[in-house]
């Protein structure tokens, strides 16, 4: 087992249908996604890394601390981990008030002097809730309160599970916004449950993806998503996660310009200001290509880029196309008699034409 | 008080100490074991839910008897008792204490149980992801949670031990003072004739019984209104 500081699991169970078997090793900071088609096991790997599924076999390992041996019957219990988790239904306390349920894990932490318990309660939008029931929150509210707890619990580990699944959109990307600015802002490790894969995009810096039991890749996120050899459950999740810079605004006509390392591209307006760096996630059936620049095109961006290397898709109809953007990866789904007509091959030139409007709002 | 006569608040005393006794008692021991039965996945927990049931369909006498064999002074029990120094239970008011509860067993476990079921795991979870360990997380999570089963516990476990007859009868012997309670003392004055007197007490039955029940739902229904 390497000693990567940050979390090796190497687990083995049944959950009814479904067996198990993981083999994770993940970074000591940042967000890890976990994703992958519902029933494949996500919620379970989770929560057998928590500690609350009984019946996984096997080790776990945080950061130099031994969690669970199954061989030796070592067992570290949930209490004892020095986790948070956000339960996809929030797990809110009904007997507590808000502010009941914050104290909850911070007492038990020892209320320790590092955390900023005034600073996260406002981060969160949460003190003009704090003495409300829990049964009158909203589902965001509640989500942004168990977040909360979990953080005043003083975790060296976040899990997340699925937080924003249940919510609205308004209250989905208002959450989505808040993980960003704590991304940038916390130093401890999370996972991140999710079958979004708008979320991982925007979140995760390295990914697990799992199909029917089993981690079928993990690594660094973009690497990862623009793999040729991903199982087909997976195939819409496929394509190029680009960090760019904001470098202005059209306000006319509501959009966003994003420089990176491959060109520059045009979004759909967000509120980001100028100078921010900002993901985007270019799928990759998102992505037309042809051997020269349109100049009667509705497609707003046209990057220059070259044929790397070409893939079977699922469909015998279709290849996956990985292309190479000033050293970013793009990923193009097109047709087998397109790859024909267009005479591609590795080391041919192309652009890779995308609609503003299929880089999400 | 001429309604009641000395003998009758006499009963009427024995009554209440033996149901706030057993009720008690009930909830003390019966919390760990309805904790056990919403919580094991043991292959015993029906068989044990089902003998935690038995008085629900057994008749009083049924149970009245056993335990008049099981307790008395030349059974097993008896005779380890008497060697330890102490008196046989029959006809004593703990031994009536010990039949009224087996009798009233399942009027706690069971309401207990239920609470403790629909508190469910994920809270218990939560808390546990929020460093609380097992007694802790039984403390500050599940009891406060289950706090209306509670309530329900309470009120049915005290009000079926003063409602029984066929059980203390039978351990109990109708001594006056020690074991004669009132559903006793009512059919001994059914059966001297003094209907007035049986009136009388049954009236108080009746009207306790009922504020229970209806103490009960109304504290039910303030809750779902907070929840």
């Amino acid at each position: 087992m390497t000693e990567s500081g940050g979390l090796d699991a190497r687990l083995q169970w049944r959950r009814g249908a479904l067996a198990l078997d993981l083999d994770i090793a993940l970074p000591p900071r940042g967000i890890t996604a976990v994703f992958g088609p519902s029933g494949a096991g996500k919620t379970s790997c989770l929560r057998a890394i928590a500690g609350l599924e009984s019946g996984s076999r096997g080790s776990v390992r945080f950061g130099g601390e031994l969690w669970q041996d199954s061989a030796r019957g070592v067992f570290v219990p949930p209490h004892r981990r020095r986790l948070g988790y956000v339960f996809q239904d929030a797990g809110l306390f009904t007997h507590r008030s808000v502010a009941g349920n914050l104290d909850y894990g911070y007492r038990r932490a020892g209320q320790p002097a590092q955390l900023d318990r005034e600073g996260l309660v406002d981060r969160f939008g949460v003190r003009p809730l704090l003495a409300r029931r829990v049964d009158t929150l909203s589902g965001g509210e509640r989500q942004r309160v168990a977040i909360v707890r979990a953080l005043l619990s003083d975790p060296a580990l976040l899990l997340f599970d699925e937080p924003l699944s249940a919510l609205d959109a308004a209250a989905r990307d208002d959450l989505l916004g808040r993980l960003e600015t704590l991304h940038a802002s916390l130093a401890v490790p999370m996972i991140y449950v999710s079958h979004a894969i708008d979320e991982v995009a925007r979140l995760a810096d390295h990914l697990v993806l799992l199909d029917a039991g089993r981690v079928v890749a993990q690594g660094p996120l973009q690497a990862t998503l623009t793999r040729l050899d991903l199982p087909p459950a997976l195939s819409g999740a496929v394509g190029a996660v680009l960090e760019g810079i904001v470098v202005g605004h059209d306000a006319e006509d509501h959009l966003t310009e994003l420089a990176f390392a491959g060109g520059t591209l045009w979004l759909p307006r967000r509120g980001d200001a100028v100078g921010r760096t900002l993901r985007c996630r270019i799928g990759a059936r998102d992505v037309v290509l042809s051997r020269e620049r349109q100049h009667a095109s509705s497609a707003l961006n046209q990057i220059r880029s070259r044929v790397v290397a070409m893939a079977a898709a699922e469909h015998p109809s279709q290849c996956l196309v990985r292309l190479d953007a000033g050293g970013c990866a793009l990923l193009a789904r097109i047709t087998r008699r397109s790859w024909q007509a267009l005479e591609l091959e590795p080391g041919s030139e192309v652009w890779a034409q995308v609609k503003a409007t299929a880089l999400g709002g | 008080m001429a309604l009641l006569s000395p003998q009758d608040l006499q009963a009427f005393g024995l009554t209440l100490r033996l149901a706030a006794t057993v009720t008690a008692s009930l909830l003390l021991l019966g919390t760990p074991l309805a904790w056990w039965l919403a919580r094991t996945r043991s292959r015993w927990q029906r068989p044990v839910a089902a003998v935690v049931a038995l008085p629900l369909v057994l008749p009083p006498t049924v149970l009245g008897f056993y335990l008049l064999l099981l307790l008395g002074p030349h059974s097993v029990v008896g005779r380890s008792m008497a060697a330890l120094g102490l008196s046989p239970l029959p006809f004593t008011f703990a031994g009536l204490v010990v039949a009224s509860m087996l009798y009233s067993l399942p009027f706690v476990v069971q309401p207990l149980h239920n609470a403790f079921e629909s508190v469910g795991t994920r809270p218990l979870e939560a808390a546990a992801c929020l460093r609380a360990g097992p007694l802790d997380r039984f403390l500050s999570v599940a009891l406060p949670q289950a706090m209306p089963g509670f309530v329900t516990a309470a009120v049915l476990g005290f009000a079926h031990t003063v409602g029984e007859f066929g059980v203390v009868l039978m351990i109990g012997g109708n001594i006056p003072g020690r074991t004669r309670v009132l559903s006793l003392r009512i059919y001994d004055h059914v059966e001297a004739g003094e209907y007035h007197q049986a009136h009388m007490l049954s009236l108080c039955l009746l009207v306790f019984s009922f504020s229970a029940l209806l103490a009960m739902s109304l504290l039910r229904a303030r809750r779902h209104r907070h929840d």
